[in-house]
């Protein structure tokens, strides 16, 4: 069967060792997360975490149904394909140069960034976008020199 | 009015309905071990953590109730973890309470800290680690519900010193069953009631589930009325009877040529409670191939894990196989002689052409005789636990069970050293019934130590040792998968069993002779006491049938019919 990046939303107990379990569902059978993010819900008992991985359908079908099984999960869903918004949060450190700044102000510009900070030399980059906007980002801002980045994963939320 | 730590736990757990906890002291459980010598809660010590788990698991599997288990911190904790894993794979609520070092110390390597929520979260069903007083009572509840509810399964609940030394308050709680037992629908009653009808090839295929979810009645029901032969994993052994002429016996790697056939060229197949083990399937593209495919599982996840359904319910399979068996009555469902009679007499001839067997010999007992033997003189009445490997084969094969909740084993992870430990947990939940585990000269040495514990508490447990001298059942894949290289095979070093048994206190039996083997059973069965039956039994004699790994179930190697020694 073929392949692909699923999204999931679980909704789960905010408790120690929730994530471990979690994770030890994928894990425990070999499956790689490509990305996860967790935070509380509005309601502190709850966080919510989304997580992304690369999975055929029939296997996406038994790992929701081993999550649920999880007695600090209440909810799994598997929001690919279903139009939910979702974004991901990139942080490029560049060194600045007399040569690459304005480029680089050009890019910031064009993907809708903008600069955390500025130090001497350095300067932090934030951009946020779906995953394939932050990718072209990465592959624009490359030949300029990246010192250092770092991403969240996705986040993602249903429209309704 | 406040109470220690301590005092809640055993409050919680009478509340529980617990009446044995099987055990073993330590430093971090002093204080828990302090409570139970004032209270009235029975506690059977055994002589190795792993013994204790399996006997709460054994006497979980016979009674129904969820089984208990007391340990202490970091090595008693680690002991238990096979136990628990053994639990988990069965399906065989247990709550297991470990010692844990005071809150402050957790994380810092203390004296005998090991992290058990860690080791044992995939092997669980759930775990707690309790750091707050104020959550422990309702936490042992939750622990409770947990093990019992839905799916069984082994539930741990860690507990640290301090916790247990302070006071705090304590309310039973009691948890609804939060997730209502579905009712049956009624659509997809209907529509295995008109498969049932259009099916001229049907066959039942039930697991522990049947066992676990007391719907053995009505799974007989079902046979009966509809005349549908019934083949059961390792599982479902018992829960319908061995004796009954639409019996087919265990299907798979070693289950019978019939079975096997019938699931092979069956058109319908009722799948009750089981999970589709790849020791059941064989090669799952070949599994069942012309069969319309029911499974009814109570856990959504084994439903499409290893074969895919066409017809799929969740749901408590005794809610549902009463459903099925009120619509026939009322639709006053019979199955034309006709309509079967071609498929039973199919079967039949299956049944005559290879029938379990085995050559009998004069010189050498052969393991098969002595199960039957065994079966005629309890007249099928006994409880049965196994060890693991040709010993466990060769029970299920040759014993037949009438009743569900008789036979007890490792099925799912194969544990060797199971068999014993689980009897003593049977022997303390029926004190009047005959109790027989089934061993092999391996296995036996993994929990031998148990036999003080039975010793203490009086237990009138029947060892039978098939003594082949050899982990029989890898010397036979050695034998037929790597031309007899028996690689570490080999335990003909052992002890003298009958002086080991007399030792701790056990009556000690051996038979070498095939005349000896009726006598030996008939003086050990009647013994009120314990016993330990060693029979020196062929020494190379291999399981059969057998699938080969990863070959399609109607493929299968019979044997029986040449001599193997
Ligand atoms: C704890 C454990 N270790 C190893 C195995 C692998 N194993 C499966 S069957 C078997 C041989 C068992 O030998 P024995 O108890 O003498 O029984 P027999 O097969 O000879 O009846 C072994 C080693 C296992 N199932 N469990």
């Amino acid at each position: 069967m073929e392949k692909k990046e699923y999204t999931l939303s679980l909704l789960v107990n905010n408790k120690p060792d929730v994530l471990a379990r979690v994770a030890g569902v994928l894990g425990g059978r070999g499956y790689n997360i490509e990305t996860l993010c967790v935070d509380a819900t509005l309601d502190p008992r709850y966080s919510k975490i989304v997580l992304t991985t690369i999975q055929d359908k029939s296997t996406i079908n038994k790992i929701e149904k081993q999550l649920i099984k999880l007695h600090d999960v209440h909810k799994v869903t598997d929001i690919t394909d279903t139009g939910a918004v979702s974004r991901e949060l990139l942080l490029v450190r560049m060194k600045l140069t007399e040569k690459n700044k304005a480029d680089i102000a050009l890019i910031i510009n064009s993907f809708n960034g903008r600069v955390v900070t500025m130090n001497g030399d350095h300067c932090v980059i934030e951009i946020t976008g779906e995953k394939e906007f932050l990718e072209r980002a990465i592959e624009s801002l490359k030949p300029l020199g990246i010192e250092d980045s770092a991403r969240t994963g996705i986040v993602a939320l249903e429209r309704y | 009015m406040k109470l220690k730590g301590a005092q809640i736990l055993i409050q919680a757990l009478k509340q529980e309905g617990v009446k044995v906890i099987f055990g073993y002291p330590g430093g971090a459980v002093i204080d828990i071990y302090d409570e139970l010598y004032r209270e009235n809660i029975k506690h059977v010590l055994v002589r190795h953590e792993q013994g204790a788990v399996h006997a709460a698991d054994g006497y979980a599997r016979v009674t129904g109730q969820v089984g208990c288990v007391l340990v202490t911190s970091g090595p008693g904790a680690a002991n238990t973890v096979t136990g628990i894993a053994t639990a988990y794979m069965d399906s065989i609520p247990l709550v297991v309470l470990t010692g844990q070092v005071p809150t402050a110390l957790i994380g810092t390597d203390a004296f005998q800290e090991v992290d058990i929520v860690g080791i044992t979260r995939p092997c669980t069903k759930h775990n707690f680690l309790v750091k707050r007083i104020e959550d422990l009572g309702k936490t042992i509840h939750e622990a409770f519900h947990i093990a019992r509810s839905g799916r069984p399964g082994p539930v741990l609940v860690d507990l640290p010193k301090d916790v247990m030394q302070a006071t705090g308050d304590y309310e039973p709680v009691s948890f609804p069953d939060h997730a209502p037992k579905s009712s049956p629908v009624p659509s997809q009653i209907f529509y295995i009631k008109d498969l049932i009808a259009q099916s001229r090839r049907p066959v039942l295929l039930t697991g522990g589930g049947v066992i676990l979810g007391r719907a053995s009645e009505e799974l007989r029901r079902l046979a009966r009325r509809t005349m549908i032969p019934v083949t059961s994993t390792l599982m479902g052994i018992g829960a319908f009877p061995g004796s009954d002429s639409l019996w087919l016996g265990m299907p798979g790697m070693h289950g019978t040529y019939y079975a096997n056939m019938a699931i092979s060229h069956c058109d319908l197949l009722i799948a009750v409670g089981c999970r589709f083990d790849d020791r059941v399937t064989g090669k799952v593209d070949h599994f069942a191939p012309e069969a319309k495919i029911v499974h009814i599982d109570i856990d959504p996840s084994s439903i499409n894990k290893n074969v895919i359904a066409d017809v799929p319910i969740v749901g408590d399979c005794k809610a549902i196989l009463k459903a099925i068996n009120d619509l026939l009555e009322k639709d006053n469902f019979t199955v034309k002689e006709e309509e079967r009679t071609e498929w039973l007499r199919q079967i039949d001839t299956w049944k005559t052409e290879n029938p379990l067997s085995y050559c009998q010999s004069d010189e050498v007992i052969k393991p098969q005789f002595v199960i039957q033997k065994l079966y005629e003189l309890t007249r099928g009445k006994a409880i049965i636990t196994t060890e693991v490997g040709q010993n466990q084969m060769w029970a299920a094969q040759f014993y037949l069970f009438d009743e569900p909740n008789t036979f007890v084993t490792s099925g799912g992870l194969g544990t060797m050293g199971y068999g014993f430990p689980a009897a003593i947990g049977v022997q303390i939940a029926f004190p009047d019934r005959l109790v027989v585990d089934i061993a092999g000269d391996g296995s036996i040495q993994m929990n031998i130590q148990e036999m003080a514990t039975a010793i203490q508490e009086m237990l009138p447990i029947k060892i039978v040792i098939l003594n082949n001298g050899y982990l029989g059942m890898v010397r036979q894949w050695q034998q037929l998968f790597y031309e007899k290289r028996y690689s570490q095979t080999d335990m003909t070093y052992q002890p003298d069993f009958v002086k080991l048994a007399e030792a701790y206190g056990f009556m000690g039996l051996r038979a070498t002779k095939p005349e000896e083997v009726e006598p030996v059973l008939k003086k050990g069965l009647s013994h009120p006491g314990p016993v330990l039956m060693d029979f020196r039994v062929a020494r190379e004699e291999c399981v059969y049938p057998m699938v080969r790994p990863g070959a399609p179930i109607h493929e299968m190697t019979l044997g029986s019919r040449e001599m193997t020694n």
